[in-house]
Order: structure tokens, then C-alpha cells, then sequence
């Protein structure tokens, strides 16, 4: 995954049609705001009638993403979309694809799911090549293509969009940032100086989390500051080195909004400004970027003793080996990498696209400043890239609440650090050896033994 | 004679018939409860008893040694303790009120009515506006130079202040839900019996310590015991105003159905919530019943 960088940015790849993206996105933009249900019909490949396409969504679930998918992003492909969505926070989308499996006869064209999903399919044998509609979408970046064949020479799965996790500041608080910091190479150490600053000078706590039950405080310790300290988020949880992890994190929490417990979504206590700093989701802070663009800052993650780890959210489209209709497939596949297609993702989803394509100057300035942080994120010499759980199937869910359990153990409760650890790593362990799951990076390889817990 | 000797057979007949018509009436009530209720508890029980392994109580194990339990536990029974007795004042005042049928009482009843009309949730995302740092309460409370900085009010460190805050709400929220129960039965106590009391020279707190109090029991009973069922049910006001701050038996089921996805242990919950309303709905029906005798009708 290192390599997604090798060739810059996809959406920074100048192409000819870039002007068309600026048009399609403000276009997409335009038609939500209307709440008109037209799209463009800048539909590149698809002349003939697809017919009816069942499209699998273990993504986009979100009330307001399946409206902009099937009012905006879809309605302009010639055929018959069936979108069915899978629930969020549930194992829906890997079972019923495995069940369809099973069953020999499958009712699913086209998935949409993350790249972990498709590793677990790929296991399974479970999904269809797709390198000939791969070949003809040109705009792809052949980093991200790469990814997409799973260390195969077959392509598995069509890259369609990526997110990840920034930081926000209101600029009323770069005052209270340490001397000599650089607000894009900020270490961990500088970001807890910089929240007790902003204490000193506030007098409030005004570092923020996501912590509540809907937030995604676990993703924080897996993919940024376990790795970080640790270099993997699951062979190195009891080390010496998490044990510093979660001291930090301790001293941290004296320093951070008491409300953060109550916080899912990061853009709005920023927009309200209880917080003034703070780390979420890209499309978990689209909102407040978008509407306070003057007053708020993005900028990249910090930095621990292994690097600048950070989480990246790769979502693909791929065929299952039974798919009824495939070439309906494969049609939906051209029209959702489409110029116009992928500006709707970026401006109404808040993913970035995966095509190639500059930003247009037009998008919102929110979503620029996302788009400038990410890249410096990724393009950080110091960058590490944690993913999301690979091949713990329903077992996900267990996984996460481990690292909430150990936070509110260790930093909540006060507990010895080390107990807290060496318990909970018992029960990491279990989940590995219960599902077979090999480590995936930053962990070092474990081949196809389960990963172990050190 | 003849006549005279048959005639008691379709008497008794239709005396049957009628006798058995009660029990036709409530079947539909039966066949609803028992499909709807009783089946689903049932079931209940046995996804809180029975998982992969087989029957037992593994799924009691993982509640019971889950860190969130006692904290849950004792965060529903802190609520009730707070929450109840206040709300049954305020309710008991509210009904007297309604009841003394003064000028304009109608406009009362209207207001109070008013949180019932609200789901729960919606009333926990209104009170979070009110008392989150940036909320309405701070910026009153600013303006009217109370205090200098804003005041945390939902701050997970402190279990007081949460158990306060969403007293408040819940008390705010469910109050009338009392008051109509106690109103209706207020409503039942014939005049003569108040105005009695009155000509022997009973004062106001007399005549409802010794007339009104009484004969009110069994509305008090209703009360109490669906108001109890209910908080050992709460939930949605808890989840909006503490997030992961504090938890409640009923959110700890939500818990682990929705987000740890195990939903044996959610089930166990279940099983626990509907043993405490059972042992409390017993202990308000001893403590408060009525001999028959000293019933009205």
C-alpha cells in the first residue's frame, strides 16, 4: 500500500477532462442542494442498456449517502439499479456474499466494499477477475490498481474511492501550538504541549475525541497511536512500547473536553467550538470544514517513535464469481469511475475519488483543506499505513471493543497499565486464534499462521 | 306443569352462554399478548441461556465480568432513587392542582400534557442542547453574569452531576405520565367524603393525609409501578445526554446486540431488566395494597 504515493496523488494526476470535474461536482452539488433527482448523463462506455444490476453496498450506509447514491450518483447509468445496502455495524455484507456462495446460484452483480472485504472474498474464492473493465477506465493510478489484484496477478476489485483520518484546529489555538512545531510534522509529544496549552490559555480543555458509543475513538489507538509507538497494532500490545502508548494517552485525557465521551461526530462540537483541536474521520468533519473553511485548519496526524501512522480507507468494486449479470457489472463499474460519477463521491460523500483528476478550485474550500491534508499525510516521509482488520469477519466487532475496553480501563478507570494489557491481549489473542486471521501491516507478516499477540 | 318444568333448561343454557362470553372477549387479548409478549420472552430467555455451545449461563459469565455491569447496574438504580420520589411529589401536586379545578386549570393540563407528546430521544438531543458546554443554559446563564467561563454540566468525570442532569430531563420528560394516573384516580374520590373531613374542621394537608392519600392507593400503586417498569428502562435520555459516560442496563443491551453483536449476552440484559421491574412491580404491590374491604367499590 506504500506505493499509493509512488506516482503522487490519483486525483492530483492532471488529465484533460479536469474542467469536467469541476462542473460535475458543483453540478452534484447543486442537484442535492435542490433536492433535484437529474444527473448528468456524462456516462462514458455504457451506450447500451445494462439491464438490471443488483449493487451490494457494504459501504456508503449511512442514511445520507444511500440518498445521494440513489438520487444523485446512480440515477444517471443506463440500466436498472437494484442498490441494496448492507446495515451498518453489522457482518451482513461478508455473510450473505459467502452465503450467495455457498448457494452456487448468486443474486449479487456488483460489491461495494472495503478492502479488507475483499481480501476475505479472495480467500474464499469468491470473487470474479475483473481485469478487462479495469483495463479500460484509463484514469485509474496504477498505484491503487496494484492494490486492487491483492498480491495477485489478478484483478480483484476496482478502486472507486478512499478516506482517511485527519486533524482539525480552529486558528484561534495555533497560538498555543509549541515553538519550532511544524503544524504538518507534529509529533505526539507536541500535540499533548499543544492541548495543555490551550488549557493554560483557555482555561478549558479544548482537545476533543470522538468518544462516544457512535465515534470512532477505537480506530485512533489502531490505526495512529498504538502503531506509532509500537510499529503494529496487534503484535506489539503488550510491549513496553504500548505501555508508553497508553501512559501518553493517560496524560493526554487530562487534557481533552470531558464531553468527548459524548462526541460521535467531530464537526459538530468544532463548529459549536467546545473543541478548538481535535482527529476524526475525513467525511466526520466535511461538514465543519465546509461551513467555516476562514476559521478552521486541517493538517496531518502526528508522529510517534515508529512513524506517522495512519489509517487509510480503500473502498473497491468488485464482481462475485456467481454474479448473474456481470456485464451489468461491469457497465455500473465504468459509471461509477466516470469524471462525473467519482466529483458527485467526493462532493457529496466526502470519500475522495480514486480517478484520476485535479481538485477543481471550485469544490468547497472545506473539502480542498481535507484534500491538502490528506496528501500531506500520505506523502510524509515518515508515513506508516495501518488497515482496517483484515479476515476477522463477524469477530470485527470484538476486535474494536477490545481497544475501547482497554481506554476505558487504563484511562478512565485508572487501572495498572500493564494488568490491563496483559488481560485484554489474552482476550486479542482468542479472536486470532478463534478466526485463523494472519497480521496484516503494519504487524509483520505472520504468513498464513494467525497473528500473535506479544 | 309440563311447560313450567322445561322452562329452566334454556334459561340455563343462555346462562352458560353468557357466562362464557367474558372469555371469549379477552381471547383476541390473549392471542395478542401471548404472541406479541409472551413468546418473545420466551424466546428471550432461551438466546440468554442457550448460544453455539449449547445451554448455560456463558452468556451470564460475560455480562456479569463485563466492566460496564455494575457501573450500569448501579447508574439505573441511582436514577430511580433520584428520579422516582421527586416525580411522585411533583406528580401528586400537579394532580391536586388539576383537581382543585381552579379558573383556567384546562391551560395547566395542556402544559403538562405537552412532554408526553415527545419521544424520548428527542427530548435527550433537546435537553443535550440545553446543557452541553455551548448550550442554551451556559449562554443564559453567561449572559446573566452567573458565571464568567461555561459550566460542564454533562461532565462523565462526575457520576453527580449526570445523575442530575438526566433527572432533570427524565423528571421533566415523564412526570405528566404520573400525573394523569393519579389525576383520574383523584377524579374517582367522591366530593362528600373531602367536603366531610372539611365540616369537622379538617385543614388542606389533613384532608389529604387522612381522606385523599388513602383513598387514592390503588392509582398510587399504578403509578409507582409502571413508572418503576419504565426506569428500569431507560435509555434514550441517558444515551443523548452521556454518550459513553454513563451507561444503564437498557443501554448495555443496546450495547452489545448492536455494537458488539453478541446477542446472547444482549438478551441477558433482558432477562435482568425484566427480573428487577418483576421484583419491584411485587414490592410496590405488597407495600401499597389495599384490603378489600377498604376499597370503594
Amino acid at each position: 500500500m506504500g506505493d499509493v504515493d509512488d506516482q503522487g496523488f490519483p486525483w492530483e494526476r492532471s488529465i484533460d477532462r479536469r474542467t469536467l470535474l469541476g462542473k460535475a461536482a458543483v453540478a452534484g452539488g447543486a442537484l442535492a442542494a435542490g433536492g433535484l433527482l437529474a444527473t448528468s448523463s456524462a456516462t462514458a462506455g455504457s451506450s447500451a442498456n445494462a439491464g438490471k444490476v443488483t449493487a451490494f453496498f457494504g459501504q456508503y450506509g449511512t442514511i445520507a449517502e444511500q440518498e445521494a447514491l440513489r438520487k444523485v450518483i446512480l440515477r444517471g447509468f443506463n440500466g436498472d439499479v437494484e442498490a441494496v445496502f448492507a446495515p451498518l455495524g453489522t457482518n451482513v455484507f461478508v455473510d450473505r456474499v459467502r452465503a450467495e456462495g455457498k448457494a452456487g446460484k448468486g443474486n449479487i452483480d456488483l460489491l461495494i466494499g472495503l478492502h479488507g472485504d475483499f481480501v476475505t472474498f479472495q480467500n474464499e474464492n469468491l470473487l470474479r477477475g475483473v481485469d478487462t473493465v479495469t483495463k479500460q477506465i484509463k484514469t485509474l493510478p496504477a498505484p491503487l490498481v496494484k492494490i486492487g489484484k491483492l498480491g495477485t496477478a489478478t484483478q480483484y476489485y476496482v478502486p472507486h474511492s478512499q478516506a482517511t483520518y485527519v486533524m482539525v484546529a480552529n486558528k484561534d489555538v495555533i497560538k498555543y501550538m509549541p515553538k519550532g512545531a511544524d503544524i504538518n510534522a507534529l509529533t505526539y509529544g507536541q500535540v499533548f504541549q499543544w492541548a495543555k496549552a490551550i488549557r493554560k490559555g483557555t482555561g478549558q480543555n479544548r482537545f476533543g475525541l470522538p468518544a462516544s458509543d457512535t465515534g470512532l475513538l477505537h480506530r485512533f489507538f489502531q490505526g495512529f497511536l498504538i502503531p506509532s509507538f509500537t510499529g503494529g497494532f496487534v503484535t506489539g500490545f503488550r510491549t513496553n512500547e504500548a505501555v508508553a502508548a497508553w501512559d501518553y494517552m493517560r496524560q493526554l485525557w487530562q487534557y481533552t473536553h470531558p464531553q468527548s465521551l459524548t462526541y460521535g461526530f467531530m464537526q459538530d462540537p468544532l463548529l459549536s467550538e467546545e473543541v478548538l483541536l481535535s482527529w476524526d474521520h475525513v467525511a466526520r468533519l466535511k461538514t465543519a470544514l465546509d461551513q467555516r473553511p476562514d476559521d478552521l485548519v486541517a493538517f496531518p496526524v502526528p508522529r510517534g517513535p515508529k512513524g506517522r501512522s495512519y489509517m487509510p480507507v480503500i473502498v473497491g468494486l468488485g464482481v462475485p464469481r456467481n454474479a448473474p449479470n456481470s456485464a451489468g457489472a461491469n457497465a455500473l463499474i465504468r459509471h461509477m469511475t466516470t469524471i462525473s460519477s467519482q466529483a458527485q463521491v467526493l462532493s457529496l460523500l466526502g470519500f475522495f475519488p480514486a480517478v484520476g483528476g485535479r481538485l477543481s478550485k471550485r469544490l468547497s474550500p472545506g473539502l480542498l483543506a481535507e484534500a491538502a491534508a490528506v496528501r500531506k499525510q500520505q506523502k510524509a516521509p515518515d508515513a506508516v499505513q495501518a488497515l482496517l482488520p483484515i479476515g476477522l469477519a463477524a469477530e470485527g466487532a470484538n476486535f474494536n471493543k477490545i481497544y475501547r475496553d482497554t481506554f476505558t480501563r487504563i484511562v478512565r478507570n485508572g487501572e495498572n497499565i500493564r494488568t490491563v494489557l496483559k488481560e485484554q491481549g489474552d482476550l486479542l489473542q482468542a479472536i486470532f486464534d478463534k478466526t485463523g486471521a494472519p497480521c496484516w501491516a503494519p504487524d509483520p507478516p505472520s504468513g498464513k499462521a494467525p497473528c500473535r499477540v506479544k | 306443569m309440563t311447560t313450567i318444568a322445561h322452562e329452566p333448561a334454556p334459561l340455563a343454557r343462555r346462562k352458560r352462554r353468557w357466562e362464557g362470553l367474558p372469555y371469549w372477549l379477552i381471547l383476541p387479548t390473549v392471542i395478542y399478548i401471548g404472541l406479541f409478549f409472551v413468546w418473545p420472552m420466551i424466546q428471550g430467555f432461551g438466546l440468554a441461556l442457550k448460544d453455539e455451545t449449547g445451554w448455560g449461563l456463558t452468556a451470564f459469565r460475560t455480562m456479569v465480568d463485563d466492566a460496564a455491569f455494575s457501573e450500569a447496574m448501579s447508574f439505573t438504580f441511582l436514577l430511580i432513587v433520584v428520579i422516582v420520589p421527586i416525580q411522585f411529589v411533583l406528580a401528586f401536586g400537579m394532580a391536586l392542582l388539576l383537581n382543585a379545578r381552579l379558573r383556567g386549570g384546562g391551560v395547566f393540563l395542556y402544559i403538562f400534557l405537552l412532554p408526553l407528546a415527545i419521544s424520548d430521544l428527542a427530548a435527550g438531543i433537546a435537553w443535550s442542547a440545553i446543557f452541553t458546554e455551548r448550550g442554551y443554559l451556559n449562554t443564559i446563564l453567561e449572559g446573566v453574569r452567573v458565571v464568567d467561563i461555561p459550566f460542564i454540566f454533562l461532565d462523565p468525570t462526575s457520576t453527580t452531576q449526570l445523575v442530575l442532569v438526566v433527572a432533570v430531563a427524565e423528571i421533566w420528560r415523564s412526570t405528566t405520565f404520573m400525573m394523569v394516573i393519579l389525576f383520574a384516580g383523584l377524579q374517582g374520590i367522591p366530593r362528600d367524603y373531602v367536603e366531610a373531613a372539611e365540616v369537622f374542621g379538617a385543614g388542606f394537608f389533613q384532608r389529604v393525609r387522612h381522606v385523599i392519600f388513602p383513598m387514592l392507593k390503588p392509582s398510587i400503586q399504578v403509578a409507582l409501578l409502571l413508572r418503576l417498569i419504565f426506569a428500569f428502562e431507560v435509555f434514550a435520555v441517558v444515551i443523548a445526554l452521556t454518550g459513553s459516560g454513563a451507561s444503564v442496563l437498557a443501554s448495555e443491551a443496546y450495547k452489545w446486540q448492536a455494537t458488539n453483536q453478541n446477542e446472547h449476552v444482549a438478551a441477558a440484559y433482558s432477562v435482568v431488566i425484566l427480573g428487577l421491574s418483576l421484583a419491584a412491580a411485587a414490592v410496590v404491590l405488597v407495600a401499597l395494597r389495599t384490603p378489600r374491604e377498604r376499597r370503594l367499590r
